[in-house]
């Protein structure tokens, strides 16, 4: 062992200095340019002092770089707590704990610090990527860490990284019974930064012109869906998410309680699926139209928004059946009905007049909407991801100038002209579509998918809903948003999908990395109990999961232990000592032992004063025995008789 | 009361029965394993890595802690592993002087397929020699323990311990060993100029060999007076070889007890003929040594100074008193 004071050879610090660098490289991105050349000019000061063995800078120094990045750090992030700030002062500490970098403890120190920033890089990314190049870096620490405690001779770095690869992987079966078995509880134990979850995208609460082709330029997954049959035309899959009731003139507002409770008509059979909806840190899920089960830890209002009772900040799974022939809200409450129809004053006056006239042409409500749909689609509407910006009479100019316009357009002005010709209307935001994996056989939905629709209520049929954008773009309904886009409009290439090779290998990876999601990231406390239930225990609680934990994590260290010691003893690998050391096993056990300085021949002659029975079989296999190992007997023969006769012989 | 208790506990924790002859086997009995300090820390960031997991709901930290854990619980078999089923042998320590160093030699067999690394010997846990011992080979090391009194000295507890591979435990076991070291009492410098040699009589029992007339070679036995030695000779390749004198002995040379003044002290008067035994070898003259109740007869050489020495560090003082 090095003793913890003597100073670091140069391998034991390039190695550490490298398998660092690796750990901190993927935080490169998201770190200020500031701080990554800080580290990196900190980190090749230390390999630069190492090579030379010059002297450490002095101690006064590194206090004043930890002051100003300190600074700079708070400048940069205005706090120093947090993801982002915590994860940057982090990487300076470890980039200064370098030059302080004198003996094997300051080295483990570090070792350790390195772990804990693997941790850190999973804050911002736990694909199958990230989790393989990790593996790859712990690895290679561990074998620097085994480095350190070598004696004189050290292999060469090459085998310690077998070695502790073999350490590693040896590690793995009782990882698994913890992965799986320790009581998991849901976090957060306690609040978390405000930055924890930034960077998660996904449907607001709100709806202003744009939001929606915004999120449309993201080919981020949202939820992926499995079915229990088949999957329904696209036309169907309408997937239901936040419900705007109110508008401000500019924005459209989700409604912040849940009112009354769901109730339908229902016709014909359900179709049941179970999504896995990507974290997006708010509280809707998703289902299709028209869902008809619970999901646990939410509520349902009568407008059949689901919404969870804590954001979700995970992957989460839920089952859920959906009716895609239904009526609803023939008996919706009158005071809804009143929010339904409220317009600000002295917004969009000139789609108000519209609508007015349209109404005292058509007195009849269905008449009106078709005739609404109508002007969408014959007049000169366009359908882009890119349309102009509009002003403080959004409607008016969208209806009356641009007529260009995403989904969100299209809802908007419709709801506008509704509530203003008196027939109550909302505006439904969700998702519209999907990409089938043919490979996995299930749905992928992506941000670029996001939609808005409405829905106008009817007193003898409840609400229905319309989805103007099919008039202006039935195409974005039947095939979806890269064939209802202009060619000119970029798109995420992953949702564009143009050639059929990548598109396999698309289909694989996102394959993968649904199965990654579904077992590993998504392995909750609810997956725990399914699986305990699936291993036979019913109710399992903490105390059950920590006794079923505990047990097998025991016997696997001890069969771990028994695979680790196995070759401590001394193996007899001359096939005739072996024949032999077996003859005197038994006549040990029957209280005869071969004295350590007794030769083969003057044991055989004790046995033969001890045991005259056994003169015969004795002086047989010691006869052989020292022809085989003294004599010129070299033959195969020899040796089987040799075995033969230690087999057949009992004391 | 408490450290009586104390000791009890940890001989029937530590089997410890006193030195053993022959060899130990360490068995699994024999080896104690704890965390180190480094092992501790690892657990504390764990533990940090494990409530971070939880409150960011991060799969792949689980599966990081719960790696490194198992790891962390792998090492310990490891470690034990290390020092499992040596073989333990005591051997011999070059005499010193009080004062110094003894180096008790343990040799260190590994029968098994494993090579063990980075194995440390100590005494006193403050320094300790470090070896490697390959697959079925026999490693000799050194326990270094402190000289400070002439006579047998016995180290003791000695601790064989390890912590490859990772640092993070120590996996020690204790041997008590039938080690001994003769400590030779410190020289005292500046010695008192050598006595006067006493010619004898009997000079002619001393005829076959003496000091003065070069009589031939032979070959050079442990022992013999490296002043001795054909050197130049050794330098031309054809092995180490003796000179033979002749001759008359010189004039006897007794280091006497008796010749030191009675106002010192036991240790002083040791201390004295201690100089005056190496002072006598390195002029290259025969002597012998004359102490209350033993004699060392007239000899030179090597083995002469040993044989002077180890009387002087064995001298028991109430032998003296008779």
């Amino acid at each position: 062992m090095i003793d913890p004071r003597q100073p670091l050879a140069l391998h034991h610090v390039l190695w550490l200095l490298l398998s660092l660098a690796l750990i901190t490289a993927p935080h490169a991105s998201r770190l200020p340019w500031w701080i990554v050349a800080l580290v990196v000019t900190l980190g090749a000061w230390r390999a630069y002092i190492a090579y030379g063995r010059h002297a450490l800078p002095n101690r006064w120094l590194l206090f004043l770089i930890v002051i100003v990045a300190t600074i700079g750090i708070y400048l940069n992030y205005r706090t120093i707590f947090g993801r982002d700030a915590g994860v940057a002062l982090l990487v300076v500490m470890l980039g200064l704990k370098l030059l302080e970098m004198r003996s094997l403890r300051d080295a483990m120190l570090l070792i350790f610090l390195g772990y804990f920033l693997v941790i850190t890089n999973f804050l911002y990314s736990q694909t199958i990527l990230t989790g393989l190049y990790m593996l790859a870096c712990v690895w290679i620490i561990t074998a620097a860490m085994m480095s350190l405690h070598y004696g004189r001779d050290e292999p060469p770095f090459g085998r310690q990284l077998r070695v502790g690869g073999v350490l590693l992987a040896q590690s793995i079966p009782l990882m698994l019974v913890l992965f799986l078995l320790f009581p998991r509880v849901s976090g957060p134990l306690w609040g978390l930064p405000q930055d924890a979850y930034s960077g998660v995208s996904g449907l607001s609460d709100t709806m202003t012109p744009g939001s929606l082709s915004n999120l449309s330029l993201s080919d981020a997954v949202a939820f992926r869906v499995r079915f229990d049959s088949d999957i329904p035309p696209p036309k169907q899959r309408y997937w239901r998410g936040p419900v705007m009731w109110d508008f401000d003139g500019q924005t459209w507002f989700a409604a912040r309680f849940i009112y009354g409770s769901p109730s339908f008509t229902k016709t014909g059979n359900p179709i049941t699926y179970d999504v896995t909806l990507e974290p997006h840190n708010k509280r809707w899920l998703f289902a299709l139209d028209l869902p008809a089960r619970a999901v646990p830890q939410s509520a349902t209002g009568a407008d059949f928004q689901i919404r969870s009772f804590s954001p979700v900040n995970n992957r989460m799974r839920y089952e859920m059946a959906s009716f895609l022939d239904y009526s609803y809200g023939t008996d919706e409450n009158s005071m809804a009905l009143h929010r339904a129809l409220q317009l600000p004053a002295g917004f969009n006056p000139r789609a108000v007049q519209l609508a007015r006239t349209l109404r005292q042409k058509f007195p009849d409500d269905r008449m009106l909407v078709r005739e609404v749909l109508a002007m969408f689609r014959k007049q000169n509407f366009f359908y882009t991801l890119y349309p102009p910006l509009l002003g403080q009479h959004s409607v008016d100019e969208f209806l009356f100038n641009s007529r260009r316009g995403f989904c969100e357009h299209y809802a908007s002005a419709f709801a506008v002209l509704m509530r203003a010709a008196g027939i109550p209307s909302r505006i439904v935001t969700g998702y519209l579509g999907g990409e089938v994996n043919e490979l996995g056989d299930y749905l992928i939905v992506r941000q670029a998918d996001a939609h808005a629709w409405t829905e106008v209520w009817f007193a003898d049929v409840g609400w229905l809903r319309v989805d103007p954008t099919a008039a202006v773009s039935p195409l974005r309904v039947e095939a979806g948003i890269s064939a209802a886009i202009p060619r000119s409009d970029p798109l995420p290439m992953l949702v564009r999908g143009d050639f059929k090779v990548l598109r396999q290998l698309r289909f694989t990876w996102d394959l993968m990395a649904n199965t990654w999601n579904q077992w590993v990231l998504g392995y909750t406390p609810e997956r725990q109990r399914q699986l305990l239930i699936g291993m036979g225990i019913d109710d399992a609680t903490w105390y059950t999961l920590t006794v079923v934990m505990v047990a097998l994590a025991g016997l696997i260290v001890v069969i771990l232990a028994a695979f680790i010691l196995r070759r401590l003893k001394a193996r007899a690998h001359d096939p005739v000592r072996k024949a032999y050391f077996q003859f005197c096993d038994k006549l040990q056990r029957k209280g005869l032992p071969r004295a350590a300085d007794e030769g083969p021949v003057d044991y055989a002659r004790r046995l033969e004063r001890a045991r005259p029975d056994l003169a015969l079989p004795v002086g047989g296999i010691t006869q052989l025995y020292v022809m085989l190992r003294y004599g010129a007997e070299t033959s195969n023969s020899a040796l089987n008789e040799l075995r033969h006769q230690v087999k057949q012989f009992s004391a | 009361m408490y450290s009586a208790l104390r000791n009890q506990f940890q001989r029937w924790l530590f089997q410890l029965r006193g030195p053993q002859t022959g060899v130990i086997v360490l068995v699994q009995r024999r080896i104690f394993i704890l965390p180190t300090r480094h092992g501790l820390m690892f657990a504390a960031m764990l533990m940090l890595m494990l409530t971070g997991s939880i409150n960011y709901s991060l799969s792949l930290g689980f599966i990081l802690t719960f790696l490194l854990a198992a790891m962390g619980v792998n090492t310990i078999i490891y470690t034990f592993r290390n020092l499992a089923n040596l073989r333990i042998a005591g051997g011999r320590a070059r005499p010193v002087f009080a004062g110094d160093t003894a180096h008790f030699i343990v040799h260190l067999e590994n029968i098994g397929d494993t090579p063990r690394y980075a194995v440390n010997l100590t005494h006193d846990k403050r320094e300790w020699e470090t070896v490697d011992i390959p697959t079925r080979t026999t490693v000799s090391t050194a326990a270094g323990v402190p000289a400070r009194r002439r006579g047998l000295l016995r180290p003791g507890r000695l601790t064989l311990f390890t912590r490859y591979p990772l640092g993070l435990v120590y996996a020690w076991a204790y041997l008590e060993l039938d080690l001994h070291c003769v400590v030779y009492p410190r020289p005292a410098s500046p010695g008192l100029p050598l006595p006067a040699p006493e010619t004898s009589a009997g000079a002619g029992s001393e005829r076959g060999t003496g000091q003065e007339d070069f009589s031939g070679m032979r070959q050079y036995h442990v022992g013999d007076s490296p002043r001795h030695i054909a050197w130049k000779l050794a330098a031309r390749d054809q092995g180490l070889l003796t000179k033979q004198f002749s001759g008359r002995a010189e004039a006897e040379l007794w280091l006497d007890w008796l010749l030191l003044p009675a106002a010192m002290g036991t240790e002083e008067k040791l201390s004295h003929l201690a100089r005056w035994v190496i002072d006598a070898h390195e002029t290259g003259l025969s002597f012998g040594l004359r102490l209350p109740g033993k004699t060392v007869e007239m000899a030179n050489g090597d083995a002469q100074r040993e044989r002077g020495l180890e009387a002087l560090a064995l001298f028991e003082p109430a032998v003296a008193k008779e």
